[in-house]
This record gives C-alpha cells, structure tokens and sequence, in this order.
C-alpha cells in the first residue's frame, strides 16, 4: 500500500532529474554548434551590426538614467555612513569601488535581461511558432547561424559596453550628489578614487565579469526562445524563464568570478 | 539611409562605451600611476613586514621612486626578503636604509626610504643592509605596559 506513492515520488525525481540534464546536454551543444558557425558573421557583419542597434543602442536609455541614480543614491548614503567616522574625503573611492566592482556589471546584466533578453527569447519563439524557422531551413539556411549567432555576439558585445557607461554615469552621479549638492571636497573626492582604485585589479576584471554575464544571459535567452513550444503559452513562459534563469546565473556567476577575483 | 543610420547610431554606442572604459581607467582608475619605465631589482631583508603587499609603492620623500615586486621569506636569516623594483631614474647612496610606513592612521603599508651619505649608489642585485620593521600594534602596547610596570616598580 506504501509502496506506490513512493514508486510515484521515485519516477517523479528521475524524469526531473533526466529532463534538466537533457537540457544541459542540449544547451551545451547547442552553444558549440553556433560558436563553430560564428567565423560566418566576418563575410556578414551587416547582421551583427542591425543586432547591436536592435540589443545595445535601445537599452542605453534605461541603463544611463539607472546608472546615474544608483551613483546619486550611493553618493547619498555613503556619505551618511562616512560622515559617522569622518571619512566623507572616500566618498568618491566607495562610490567607484562599488560601482567598477560590483554594481555596473551585475545591475546592467539585469536590467540587459530585462530589456534585451526577454525581446530576444520572445522574437526567437515567435519565429519558431511562425514556422520562419523551418521555412529557413527549407532553403537550405541554418536558423543557428543566421538568427542565434548575430543576436548572440551582438550581446556579449553590447553589455560590456553597457556596464561601462553604467558605471562611468554613476561615478558622475555620486560626484553630482556629494560634491555639487553635499559639498565634500572636489579634490578629495577624485582623489581618493584615484589612490584606491586599480586599473587592472577593479576596472577590468568589472569589465571581465560583464562580459561573462553577455555571455551567460545572451545564450539563455536564445536558448529560452529556441527551445519554446510554438504556442503563445510557452512563448510568453519562455521569457519569464528567461528572466528567472538568467537573473539567478547573473547571482551565482557574480559570486564565483568575485571569490576568484577578489580574494587574497 | 536606413544602413547609413544605423551605422551612425550603433558607431555613437560603441564610441560612448570606449569613451565611458577611458573615464574609469584615467580618471576614476589613476592609469598613469601605471608606469612603463625602465627599473633595476634590489633587495631588503626585514625582520617583519606587517601586512606589506607586492605592488605596494616605494617611496622617497613621499615621491614614488619603485614597487615591491615579490616577497619571500628567507629560511636562512629566518627573515622577509622583499625585491624592490626600483625606477631607473631615480640612484640612491649604498648606504640607504628602508623602512616600512604607514600611509594614514590605518592605511596601505608602504616602503620609505631614507638617502644615505656614501658616493656610490645602489646597483640591480644590491641588498639595503639597514631597515626597520613594520610597527607592530601588539609590540607597542606590550613595551608600553612594560615601561609601566618598570615605572610602577621605580616609584616602590
């Protein structure tokens, strides 16, 4: 009598488990497969081009004008918290610490699979449940090259870019807030920043993390969308799984590449 | 048109980024802190180095003159040999000695060094005979109750 719930909970685990490492196994290939067709877009570059404009030129907007608050709300609070100890001189140091370091690449990789990514799973799947793929590969042209690669490499482009206007905007906020509103010293401020921060050990390994976050959320929406069920349902589950996938990757990525970066 | 404006506007997304990259690695990084010039290695052992890192800088009348580039410690004399890559253009007496300083109440620990009298300088491969260690907290406040006690015991 015992024995059939456990069977059923037993049969539950391993189709769960069977189907995830499916996916893995399909993912992966699937990341191979267009890497090997990417050497196509040097003879195209028209396509990696109109993405970029579609991708990175459309999200400028949201992530200058987040960048400057984050910096602005930074400037603040830091400066409330300094100003117990009479250090608001490191303001500018905490300000762009905080920003190369850690909030310039893991906020626009958010906001990217906000804005981006969600549009790139969600036009990948309505191609599919138009059947534009298929029709592609009627004629003899690969949907992989000449869809997935161009939107992919047009995003591991585009969200370095990205976060380093994320970041230099917000440095300009928190400048704004605690030089021009605040009054810290101006001297003091630049500074500081300059004392403390690393060009190698905080500016580009910021740069790095930002490129591995255009890797990981780029493919998953492809993925996302690509591996829809053609139906309006699982278009729009797919770009909410986007958003999920993609906004966890970005959490556990951010702190595997911080402990190997930053540790002593 | 259409291709010419869209070349135009991602061109503009590109230009912003690589403008945004030089701001933080000039301005808000100090890039130019980052020195190509040529350098000549020299070494000074010392008995404790405090929490001294390579890349820290080496400094002479508070003008930076070198970097630490490695720090070993040294089985033999049991103390921490640290390698100084020493700017080229700046020579210093052999008889130089170095200390290790605070830059600040609690700031980054950095090397001082202090001019000698004699006519030759130090060359590569050079060690500084004469140093002096990191200040150590624990060892100040323990000569500080000691002096006490040894005052407490005066006054008996």
């Amino acid at each position: 009598m015992l024995i059939r719930p456990i069977e059923r909970l037993g049969l539950a685990v391993h189709t769960t488990a069977r189907e995830y490492v499916e996916a893995v196994g399909l993912a992966t290939r699937m990341f191979f497969v267009m890497l090997g067709l990417s050497p196509g877009l040097l003879r195209r570059p028209r396509l990696l081009i109109e993405q970029m404009h579609f991708i990175g030129n459309y999200s400028m907007l949201i992530i200058t004008l987040s960048g400057l608050f984050v910096g602005m709300v930074l400037g603040l609070q830091g400066y409330y918290t300094l100003n117990k100890y009479g250090a608001e001189e490191s303001l500018g140091l905490l300000v762009a610490l905080g920003l190369t370091r850690e909030l310039g690449p893991v906020i626009t990789a958010l906001l990217f699979a906000g804005r981006a990514g969600t549009s790139l799973t969600a036009e990948i799947g309505l191609m599919k449940a138009g059947e534009q793929l298929s029709a592609m590969e009627m004629m003899a042209v690969n949907p992989i090259q000449r869809v997935l690669a161009p939107r992919f490499w047009a995003g591991v482009v585009s969200v370095p870019v990205l976060a380093s206007i994320f970041s230099a905007v917000g440095v300009f906020g928190g400048y704004i807030v605690g030089v021009k509103l605040i009054g810290v010293d101006e001297g003091a401020f630049w500074s500081q920043m300059q004392n403390g921060v690393d060009v190698w050990k905080d500016v580009f390994n910021g740069f790095v993390k930002s490129v591995v976050f255009g890797v990981a959320i780029t493919f998953i929406s492809l993925y996302q969308g690509y591996e829809a069920q053609p139906t309006p349902e699982d278009v729009a589950g797919a770009t909410t799984r986007t958003v999920v996938v993609s906004s966890l990757m970005i959490w556990w990525l951010d702190f595997m590449l911080t402990a190997l970066m930053f540790s002593k | 048109m259409q291709r010419k404006s869209v070349d135009l506007w991602v061109g503009l997304f590109v230009v912003a980024g690589v403008a945004a990259l030089m701001f933080l690695a000039l301005k808000a990084g100090n890039m130019s802190t980052l020195s190509f010039a040529k350098t000549y290695e020299i070494t000074a052992k010392f008995d404790n180095i405090g929490s001294l890192k390579p890349q820290a800088a080496v400094k002479a009348s508070g003008v930076v003159v070198g970097r630490v580039s490695r720090i070993v410690f040294d089985d033999k004399s049991y103390k921490a040999s640290v390698t100084l890559d020493m700017e080229e253009a700046y020579k210093f007496p052999k008889d130089s000695s170095a200390k290790i300083l605070t830059s600040g109440l609690l700031g980054e620990q950095y090397i001082g060094i202090e001019a000698g009298g004699e006519e030759t300088n130090l060359k590569a491969g050079d060690r500084i005979a004469r140093t002096q260690s990191a200040a150590v907290l624990e060892d100040l406040i323990n000569q500080f109750i000691y002096s006490k006690a040894a005052e407490g015991k005066d006054s008996n």
